[in-house]
């Protein structure tokens, strides 16, 4: 384990710790590549089924870039928690799982990064809305997007738009990776510079 | 010989026929298998207020649906409640343990009641009685009966046909007791609003989609996508949880053969809801 990235943006807060290569149960391990496990941990309460459905998401997109096949038969846990949530959650998680995967030095095929468009009802697109803007919105699209060639990694939506919308807040959000992946280059500059 | 091989070497057995651009079950990449569904008394569960069978190829899906009573909620004293819940027993496949459920199954259980709030296939509205005092719990349970592959397309559809076979019967408040009538004799349909359809993807070595994928390819695959569209050709759900990266105009393939799908399945179910009306 290595010190734990937090990732703030705006008022939404995850803090990821991420624990590998190490020894895995007999039941989990696979024989050709590492077994990642994702564990996410809401502010309040119990994981639930959200939570349940939110780590599979999270699993199957670190799986995409992390490449397994250099450590296997052990495991790989990622666990995020929730500090504080004032919207686009699930894009802080992929933001703060990236950086954690980063930090820890295992094997990346590509980064990626996560990022929330909001479709107000008069069809205009805000990216990384706020929690009443969420709400507000007629539909809401997270899209993990890799570094390598932009392609979209995850997409979940919520609510319902036109398929135009959808290409269009894709188109919006590649756009808007520029800024977050200079993020992660500037803050590993500044931890290593130390 | 060939079996040896595909027990050896299932990912190379199986790129041999997607070269040539089909399956080893026949199908060409773009064609879904043989879908049927049941509903209703005939052959599903009579027990339940609606219920539904659906076979795609050799998944089966069964979903029951059960009215209930209950209070609303307080910061929502208008609305009624759908309660999805998709279980995964060990019998479908050898891969489920017997126990508490899966992750499968319960990103599955998000998946549905996320298909339901964003398509607004039932206005919630419509489940209140009484504000704030009573209304209809819907509980939908699906269950996977034999588990080859595409479980959320056949979830999906399962639950749009037995919602639309759910008769509610009529409740009275009495104003003297308080307590509500229940009339079994009076029984009025639910309102279906939208007609979601799911269509499932499997992506090979990051290029190749192929529809409607089996257990074994599902297995193989690199990554999958769900798309969820209803009549107006909107989008109800974009799927994608993680795996193989893919490109706009790629998801836009998917978009447009779901697209399809849905005519395909809408001709279908109202063939079975014609089926079953009475004469």
């Amino acid at each position: 384990p290595s010190i734990p990235p937090s990732l703030s943006a705006g008022d939404t807060s995850v803090l990821a710790g991420l624990y590998g290569p190490s020894e895995t149960k007999l039941s989990k391990e696979l024989p050709d590549r590492a077994a990642l496990e994702v564990l996410l941990r809401p502010k309040v309460g119990l994981p639930g089924v959200l939570e349940r459905s939110r780590e599979q998401q999270l699993r199957q997109t670190c799986e995409a870039v992390v490449l397994g096949v250099l450590h296997p038969r052990t495991a790989i846990t990622l666990v995020l928690q929730v500090l504080s949530d004032a919207g686009s959650l699930l894009s802080c998680c992929l933001n703060a799982a990236c950086l954690g995967l980063l930090d820890a030095g295992l094997p990346l095929s590509s980064l990626f990064c996560g990022v929330t468009c909001a479709l107000s009802p008069d069809g205009t697109i805000t990216l990384d809305p706020t929690a009443r803007q969420e709400q507000e919105a007629r539909a809401v699209l997270t899209f993990a997007i890799d570094s390598s060639e932009r392609k979209v990694l995850m997409a979940t939506t919520k609510g319902s738009c036109s398929v135009e919308e959808m290409q269009q807040c894709l188109v919006t959000a590649q756009g808007a990776t520029d800024t977050i992946f200079q993020f992660y280059r500037d803050s590993l500059r500044r931890r290593y510079s130390k | 010989l060939s079996i040896c091989f595909r027990t050896v070497e299932p990912l190379e057995y199986y790129r041999r026929f997607l070269k040539e651009n089909c399956r080893p079950d026949g199908r060409e990449l773009g064609e879904f298998r043989a879908t049927t569904v049941n509903i209703g008394n005939t052959g599903s569960i009579t027990t339940a207020d609606g219920s539904a069978l659906v076979k795609l190829g050799n998944t089966t899906v069964i979903c029951g649906v059960k009215a209930e009573l209950a209070a609303p909620a307080a910061d929502s004293a208008n609305k009624g409640y759908i309660v999805p819940n998709v279980e995964l027993p060990s019998l479908c496949s050898e891969r489920f343990r017997s126990g508490p459920p899966g992750e499968e199954a319960q990103a599955a259980s998000q998946f549905i009641a996320d298909v339901i709030e964003n398509s607004q296939m039932i206005a919630k509205e419509d489940l209140c009685i009484a504000n704030g005092k009573l209304a209809w719990v819907l509980y939908c349970d699906i269950i996977c009966l034999d588990y080859d592959g595409n479980l959320l397309d056949a979830s999906v559809f399962a639950l749009l046909t037995a919602l639309k076979n759910v008769q509610l019967p009529s409740v009275i408040i009495n104003e003297e007791t308080g307590l509500s009538e229940v009339n079994l004799k009076q029984k009025t349909p639910l309102t279906i609003k939208k007609h979601p359809v799911a269509t499932s993807f499997a992506v090979f070595d990051d290029t190749l989609l192929i529809v409607d994928p089996t257990a074994e390819e599902e297995d193989l695959a690199t990554g999958t996508v769900t798309i969820v569209t209803d009549e107006e050709g909107r989008l109800c759900s974009v799927h994608k949880p993680g795996g193989s990266p893919l490109t706009g105009a790629k998801l836009q393939d998917c978009i447009t053969r779901a697209i399809t799908r849905h005519k395909e399945v809408k001709k279908l179910t109202d063939k079975v809801i014609k089926s079953i009306m009475p004469k």
